[in-house]
């Protein structure tokens, strides 16, 4: 096959636009061609839908059988104000819920203890007990949908609310379906809403792996992420590799607790960011599927099928939406989730375009809801499974993309592990390395960001709706908090607290007893500060 | 002999999202200022005492959790009453234009939402303070 | 302490008129390579130190960019536990230019720390370098800090370090290694000629472990400079050197200022390009004028 001439090759190279990298800083050429990907074998490295390497899809079927889940990531001031926010995405067509909690909840903090001044409600919903849970999900069938809850620190105790919500309405956790976060290394790395340290957590989270296994099978108990480390700074090699990396020290330390990798594997879910430069983001959960399902198998010697499927939630780019002129964040939104479904995602979040203002309004929200919908329905991209298999340029991008990954995988095998990385600032490092690589780039206008940069409006008004959220929230949560402690039986309370502590020292599952007092009524500061009183409270190495 | 602009960089509450407030400190240690960087969850007292013993010219707040009506004014406060007038309070994150307004009109200095470049920051610090 | 960063002149005055009130406090010098865990070490100690009735001053200093003359100055972030602490007062600085670990101006901040009656002062510096000397030179107990990491082995450090340690310790003990590093560091001590073995110890600052006995050999450590004689020996050490400082310092400021000489000197340098001069004669010649314009 005959290269083209070399005149118009030149003819690109001296226009002002040269392109020689993806957003990541991966080569890129002008045109890929068969030589490309001469050395790929369909069989072993893409396989069919549905077999193994899952390269294509996981699924046999996919969308043809059965569309991503729509999935709202949402919440703010009271559980009652949230739970309205819920029942409106439900009816207009969102078909899974995902639960976005306040600061002070994150940080296993009550809505009135004093560092929780001023953040009440204010980035998502406060939920101090069992009974916010009760009220955030009033008419709502919790053996019906599943929901997704952005959780990691206090994840137990949050699940246990949950399950607890469920079965005082006679839901049994036998049918509850779900997700809690509960992704502790990527805390360290990037979102930073940590407790304890890193030993202590990892031990709870084997302890949420093998409570699930036996009382909620169909829950996933680790959203192994990848977003956040995006939202940091990092590069799409970066995210895949961090992310990945993290995924095998959870199978490992479940391995080493004595779990059969079979039982908990199947219940381990991804969750990736959905960025700007389209085709990388494609070969990006391509290349995730492949190394999975490899190192599944050949690795940690996993037998069943559902232990090698990389299954996974995606959302859009937080990180690429602009303050200004914010409706344009409406497209980039689109064309992420665009390559989000031609990347094959499980289940999807789509950003609203107001949220480098505030959180949703119910307008912004919708019109993100139908952006998915259109993709569903209306551009056919769902009616062919992994429509982009076999381009010259999105198998050479996707072998690309895990060669590199693969590049990181040895240098923090090297340096002993992941967690040892995370203690020595590896990862923290590349990523703030990589943010200021991104920031120096715009500013000296080697990429153009829309709006900001470039095509900048002088004198810009804001015509968009910004939500605010209500003074009142905070007092609030402090009354019902008041009438709470009244209300409860205290010496119950106490006596599962102190029964927490003790799981806490011992080699108890801790589960049981958080499910007990979160059942009694005690709140999420009291049962996390029992556990603080044990496992201590992490300090971060900062890296810059 | 060596004259050096002196900048606090904190980021007060329980917001954990620090890549802004790092990529800022950066920025302003290539521009030749010396940046202290308190970290994560820092309280307003925690903040000012350490600009005071610290002696620095300005402390920049990275707020992006929503409670920048409550964290701005309560640091302005503390420095009031430990009379250091003359340290700048500025910052950035996520705060509407309304909100900004307020916390100007109570001396807060300037507030630097998302898309800002680096070098206005540092124009603005360098202007203020009036060196090269 | 601003002011004695950035203007050297006013500077003296104010440290003349403290300078009675110095020499009260203990000087800690904590060095060691990047990532040894010092800061938290600096934590732990300076807790010790509260519990014991002691006011400390800490001083945390982080190289100066070489090509922007900025700084991030990130030791003080690991310390946050202690910012509310009123007995506790931390003061970052950046080297600014100076070539050692420590900045220009540490001597003179420690010397304020000291007049306004901090009953300890933790230097801690980058560990890079030639740093280790300079610390010394300041401290009256210098700590070494190293760490059992994979690779690192004595052969590996600077002579330097090995020779300016009155306590050794081995952070992170908990990790591989330790033992096999604690003992590498005791032969090599062993092997030097000196009255005292500086004692070596190991430490998981993190937990705690080890602090309490550090406490003990740095007060160990005071008693035996102060019998020993050494204490005095180490006092008119630096007060010599510390006036051959001020007075080099003035006699080049001075020196350099001169319109004269610098003329001179653009005049020897054409000479030394046209080869008629060397550097070596052009000195003498600057030094005669330098003597005969009366050495002002």
């Amino acid at each position: 096959m005959k290269k083209k001439t070399n005149e118009k090759e030149t003819k690109v190279l001296n226009s002002k636009r040269i392109i020689t990298e993806t957003i990541s800083g991966i080569s890129l050429k002008a045109i890929y061609v068969p030589t490309d990907i001469k050395s790929l074998n369909y069989d072993r490295d893409l396989g069919f839908p549905g077999e193994y390497p899952f390269t294509r899809a996981i699924r046999e079927t996919m969308y043809r059988g059965r569309l991503w889940t729509m999935r709202q990531f949402s919440g703010f001031g009271t559980s009652k104000d949230t739970n309205k926010r819920y029942k409106f995405l439900l009816a207009h067509g969102e078909t899974g819920l995902s639960v976005a909690f306040d600061f002070p909840t994150l940080y296993g903090r009550d809505s009135d203890e004093q560092i929780s001044a001023g953040e009440v409600g204010k980035c998502g919903v406060a939920i101090s007990s069992l009974a916010d849970m009760e009220t955030l999900f009033d008419g709502i069938p919790l053996d019906k949908v599943s929901t997704s809850m952005t959780i990691n620190g206090p994840a137990s105790v949050v699940w246990a609310f949950y399950i607890a919500a469920a079965e005082n309405r006679g839901i049994k956790s036998h049918i509850l379906r779900g997700t809690i976060q509960n992704d502790i290394l990527k805390e360290y790395i990037a979102q930073k809403s940590w407790i304890f340290p890193p030993e202590p957590s990892m031990r709870i989270i084997t302890d949420i792996m093998e409570f699930g296994a036996k009382h909620v099978p169909q829950w996933n108990t680790i959203s192994i992420s990848g977003y956040h480390i995006r939202e940091a700074g990092s590069t799409a090699v970066q995210e895949l590799a961090f992310t990945l990396a993290d995924g095998f020290t959870y199978v490992e330390a479940g391995i080493k607790a004595g779990l059969d990798v079979d039982v908990f594997a199947p219940r381990l879910s991804y969750f990736f960011n959905s960025h700007l430069d389209f085709f990388e983001e494609i070969a990006k959960y391509r290349a995730a599927r492949r190394i999975w399902a490899r190192e599944m198998k050949n690795r940690y010697k996993a037998k069943k099928q559902e232990s090698l499927l990389l299954r996974f939630h995606t959302q859009t780019a937080g990180c690429t939406l602009t303050a200004q002129q914010p409706e344009n964040n409406i497209v980039r939104t689109a064309f992420q989730g665009l390559a989000a479904v031609l990347g094959g995602t499980q289940s999807l979040h789509t950003n609203s375009m107001d949220e480098t203002w505030a959180l949703p309004t119910e307008k912004a929200v919708l019109i993100a809801l139908r952006t998915q919908q259109i993709i569903a329905n209306e551009t056919g991209v769902a009616n062919v499974i992994d429509p982009l298999a076999g381009s010259y340029f999105i198998e050479s991008l996707t072998n690309e993309i895990e060669k590199e990954a693969y590049k990181y995988f040895d240098k923090i095998n090297k340096l002993g592990g992941m967690v040892k990385a995370i203690e020595n600032g590896f990862p923290q490092r590349e990523i703030a390395d990589a943010a200021y690589r991104y920031q120096k780039a715009v500013e000296e206008k080697r990429r153009i960001v829309v709006g900001v940069n470039d095509f900048v409006l002088d004198e810009e008004k804001i015509e968009i709706p910004i939500l605010k959220i209500n003074k009142s929230v905070e007092q609030e949560q402090h009354k019902r908090l008041s009438f709470l402690r009244k209300k409860r039986n205290n010496s119950k309370v106490q006596k599962s607290l102190k029964a927490v502590k003790h799981a806490a020292q011992t080699k108890e599952n801790i589960m049981y007893p958080i499910l007990d007092a979160a059942k009694a009524y005690a709140t999420l500061g009291e049962i996390c500060n029992a556990m603080k009183e044990v496992f201590g409270v992490y300090k971060e190495p900062p890296m810059f | 002999m060596n004259k050096k602009l002196r900048i606090l960089v904190a980021k007060p509450g329980l917001d954990g999202h620090d890549r802004g407030a790092k990529v800022v400190a950066r920025a302003l240690r290539d521009a030749g200022f010396e940046v202290i960087y308190t970290g994560l969850h820092q309280t307003p007292e925690m903040i000012v005492t350490a600009a005071i013993q610290e002696d620095v010219n300005a402390i920049g707040l990275s707020i992006l959790s929503g409670a920048h009506m409550t964290l701005f004014p309560n640091v302005l406060k503390l420095l009031k009453k430990q009379k250091a007038f003359d340290i700048l309070l500025f910052g950035g994150g996520i705060i509407p234009e309304e909100d900004k307004k307020k916390l100007y009109k109570s001396g807060i200095g300037k507030l630097f939402g998302p898309g800002t470049p680096t070098s206005e920051i540092v124009e603005y610090l360098k202007k203020f303070f009036k060196t090269e | 302490m601003t002011i004695i960063e950035n203007n050297k002149d006013h500077a003296n005055q104010i440290l003349h008129r403290i300078y009675h009130r110095t020499s009260h406090a203990w000087r800690i010098g904590i060095t060691g390579p990047p990532g040894a865990g010092k800061s938290t070490l600096v934590e732990k100690l300076a807790i010790d130190f509260v519990k014991h009735n002691k006011t400390v001053g800490i001083v945390c200093i982080d190289p100066t960019s070489p090509f922007s003359g900025g700084a991030i100055l990130g030791d003080r972030v690991r310390m946050s536990s202690l910012f509310l602490d009123p007995k506790i007062f931390i003061r970052s600085m950046a080297t600014r230019g100076s070539l050692g670990g420590v900045a220009r101006a540490t001597n003179e901040v420690c010397d304020l720390l000291d007049a306004f009656h901090k009953d300890i002062i933790i230097i801690e510096t980058i560990g890079v370098g030639q740093v280790e000397l300079d610390v010394a030179g300041i401290a009256n107990t210098t700590i070494v800090v190293l760490v059992p990491e994979a690779g690192d082995s004595i052969q590996t450090m600077k002579a330097g370090l090995m020779e300016i340690g009155d306590i050794f310790v081995v952070n992170k003990s908990d990790r591989e290694g330790a033992d096999r590093l604690m003992m590498e560091i005791e032969s090599v001590l062993e092997m030097k000629n000196s009255l005292r073995t500086p004692p070596v110890l190991k430490t998981v600052a993190t937990e705690g472990h080890g602090i309490a006995e550090l406490y003990n050999c740095i007060i160990e450590h005071q008693k035996y400079l102060v019998s020993s004689g050494d204490f005095t020996k180490q006092k008119r050490e630096k007060i010599t050197s510390e006036i051959v400082e001020l007075v080099d310092s003035k006699i080049r400021s001075n020196l350099w200022k001169n319109q004269k000489i610098n003329t001179y000197l653009t005049q020897l340098v054409n000479k030394i390009i046209k080869g008629q001069q060397t550097p070596y004669n052009a000195s003498e010649k600057l030094i005669k004028i330098w003597k005969t314009a009366g050495g002002k």
